[in-house]
């Protein structure tokens, strides 16, 4: 009976043996690559977004000297807060004409200067170069340009037969023209995202549409876009937890007003906390916001997903 | 089906100039190969016809209309891509069924043209997947699917088997030949690989630089190849190619001295003293003790039906013999070798033009 205890049992005992030990090994090594950013991400994330909430159960007021528990007021507080409202409307404005006009935007213009040729990776720069701004500086640029009279949009008006408008200090003009400074701004991220992305569709296929008698139209809507549609989602995503915290734009130009107009969220938390020194207050609505974006990226990723 | 015609046809990418003055005549339902070396031009030249590349000089005409300045999609050929240029987000029904659309194909005859094809390619299982979800055999059928659906004038395909294992390779290589054969379709492919084209073509065109080298028939390629290049390049083993001088020429040939000994050369246009190259194919050689080309033997590599053996001549060059008869010689053993009676012998001039052989220019 030596010739065949079997075979199919025997072989595997033997490779079966280490390889427990080598996974265990792969885990340990691992953790210890994720170790470094777990630990960032614990000490500069987690840690702040639990302190902020515990924060937002406390009074904490800096003035007055009160640090005590005070439970869930501070969420009725906001519950019956006109301005917290007020500015949770307008950065909800903001950020509802900020971010589909922005991927619009940059989309076109990757689909304009995508490609070769010399105008076309001059241009590229040129629509990156606005990013590289401080908000101070973009800021400062745009009031020059909005000025009622010696802006540069003045002598346009003028030309169309329309007196000066002061676009800053008008409520129906305030938040617009936030809006397009932002878009000047921040176009050139997701327009070279959208270019990285272009460039990944092979050649090929464009010549395949080509010869396929798709034309221009064909070709964007059923070859370029679906290939694209990843980088989409993303931009949609970076565009929507980036416009909520819109807050130098609005600090710097208008102060939040006029009367209020262009007070956004994270300004209201800014004066609160640091201006009236309601530090627990400025907390619960830090954690409102918080919750806000929370909702609106995990929806714009499972609307990218559920067809995709 | 139809003919295509390339006049005079020049292509620069700036001042790179990929092909010079190439004119050729595609018969229609001929299956012509491009076949040449990397950066021989062979797939520019079929973007030429294709209408993805501009043509700096000349013509291209298909069917007889000049479609020069006619835009790709209006010359009425398909292209099958290397790397299937299938769209990703389709499945391989609207992947095929696409460019019928585009020109308002009615939804019912678009869906029978895409049924007959995926029938003829036996793809019919695979038509509600999308591309991620296919091997690579099953891609490349798909996209020639996408090439038959268009009922094309002209099929162009660009290396379309290089991204395929061997053994998937061999069996395209059939199928598109059946293809071809069922279709009667005039055929364009580009390829690098010389077997490939040997097999598939009905007529070869090999390309180097930019320029004809020479186009025929596969077998008048291969038996009467033109210059050193296409001797060279046709062939697997390649031809031998030995230095060598003409000993003694009259009108109906001569003899040649080639690594030391002499060799009855029956090639016309022979110039006494001149240096040759004399080219030998591996099968035009026999083990024969009193053969000219003696050497040792370096390597023999059985094949089961025959073996390649290696001899390295008394002047280091190596020749190469397909030898029939066994046991072959083992290595280390002394050897000659002897051209087969009735084997061609190829001369080339020192131009590297062939000698005696009838010139075939390119049609």
């Amino acid at each position: 009976m030596t010739a065949a205890p079997s075979p199919a049992a025997t072989p595997p005992l033997a490779p079966a043996a280490p390889a427990p030990r080598r996974r265990s090994g792969d885990a340990l090594a691992a953790a210890l690559f994720l170790l470094p950013f777990l630990a960032t991400y614990a000490v500069f994330l987690l840690y702040p977004l639990g302190r902020g909430i515990w924060l937002s159960l406390r009074d904490w007021d800096l003035m007055a000297g009160d640090y005590g528990y005070v439970g869930l007021l501070n969420y009725q507080d906001l519950w019956a807060d006109d301005v917290f409202w007020r500015a949770t409307r307008n950065t909800l404005v903001f950020v509802a004409a900020t971010v589909p006009l922005m991927t619009l935007l940059a989309l076109l213009l990757a689909l304009a200067v995508h490609g070769g040729g010399r105008v076309r990776a001059v241009c590229r720069s040129i629509f990156f170069l606005s990013s590289v701004f401080s908000v101070t500086v973009v800021t400062l640029v745009w009031q020059m340009v909005l000025a009622p009279d010696r802006g540069l949009v003045a002598p346009v008006m003028g030309f169309f037969g329309l007196g000066p408008v002061n676009f800053l200090g008008s409520a129906t003009w305030a938040m617009p023209s936030i809006v397009v400074t932002t878009l000047w701004w921040g176009v050139g991220l997701p327009m070279a995202l959208f270019l990285a992305a272009l460039s990944q569709i092979p050649r090929e296929i464009h010549e395949a549409a080509e010869l396929d008698h798709a034309g221009r139209w064909t070709r964007l809507w059923r070859i370029t876009l679906p290939a694209i549609r990843p980088t989409i989602v993303l931009v949609l995503v970076l565009q929507i937890v980036g416009q909520f915290q819109i807050f130098g734009q609005a600090q710097l130009m208008t102060q939040g007003g006029p009367a209020g107009s262009t007070r956004t969220l994270v300004q209201y938390i800014y004066d609160t906390a640091f201006r009236d020194w309601l530090v627990g207050y400025g907390s619960a609505i830090a954690v409102a916001l918080f919750a806000l974006m929370l909702v609106f990226s995990m929806l714009q990723l499972w609307l990218g997903r559920r067809d995709a | 089906m139809a003919e295509v015609s390339l006049r005079r046809v020049s292509k620069a990418f700036g001042a790179a100039h990929v092909i010079h003055d190439v004119s050729l005549d595609i018969r229609s339902g001929e299956f012509v190969v491009f076949v040449g070396p990397s950066g021989s031009g062979k797939s520019t030249l079929l973007r030429l016809v294709a209408g993805l590349e501009d043509v700096s000089e000349g013509s291209v005409s298909i069917a007889g209309r000049d479609v020069t300045a006619v835009p790709a999609r209006d010359r009425g050929v398909a292209m099958v891509f290397q790397n299937y240029a299938l769209y990703p987000h389709m499945t391989a029904r609207d992947n095929m069924a696409f460019g019928l659309r585009n020109v308002g194909t009615p939804r019912a005859e678009a869906d029978a043209r895409v049924a007959e094809a995926a029938r003829i390619l036996g793809i019919e299982a695979l038509l509600d997947r999308r591309p991620a979800a296919m091997s690579g055999g099953q891609r490349q059928r798909v996209a020639i699917g996408r090439a038959i659906v268009r009922e094309p004038q002209v099929f162009l395909f660009d290396e379309p088997l290089s991204n395929l294992d061997a053994g998937l390779r061999v069996q395209m290589r059939a199928e598109i030949a059946r293809l071809h054969h069922r279709l009667g379709a005039t055929m364009v492919f580009v390829t690098h690989d010389q077997t490939e084209a040997m097999t598939m073509a009905t007529r070869l065109v090999v390309l180097r630089a930019g320029r004809i080298e020479q186009a025929g028939r596969p077998l008048d390629l291969y038996e009467s190849p033109r210059n050193l290049f296409v001797a060279g390049f046709l062939g697997s083993p390649r031809m031998n190619l030995l230095p060598g001088r003409v000993l003694a020429a009259d009108a109906a040939g001569g003899a040649l001295e080639v690594a030391g000994a002499r060799l009855p050369a029956p090639v016309p246009g022979l110039a006494p003293g001149a240096a040759v190259t004399l080219g030998l194919r591996p099968e035009s050689l026999v083990l024969d003790p009193a053969g000219p080309l003696r050497g040792r033997v370096e390597v023999a590599e059985e094949l089961g039906a025959l073996r390649l053996v290696h001899l390295r001549l008394a002047d280091g060059a190596i020749v190469i013999a397909e030898v029939r008869g066994r046991p072959a010689p083992a290595i280390g053993a002394e050897a000659a070798l002897a051209p087969a009676p009735g084997a061609r012998l190829h001369v080339f001039d020192a131009e590297g033009d062939a000698l005696g052989a009838p010139l075939e220019r390119a049609a």
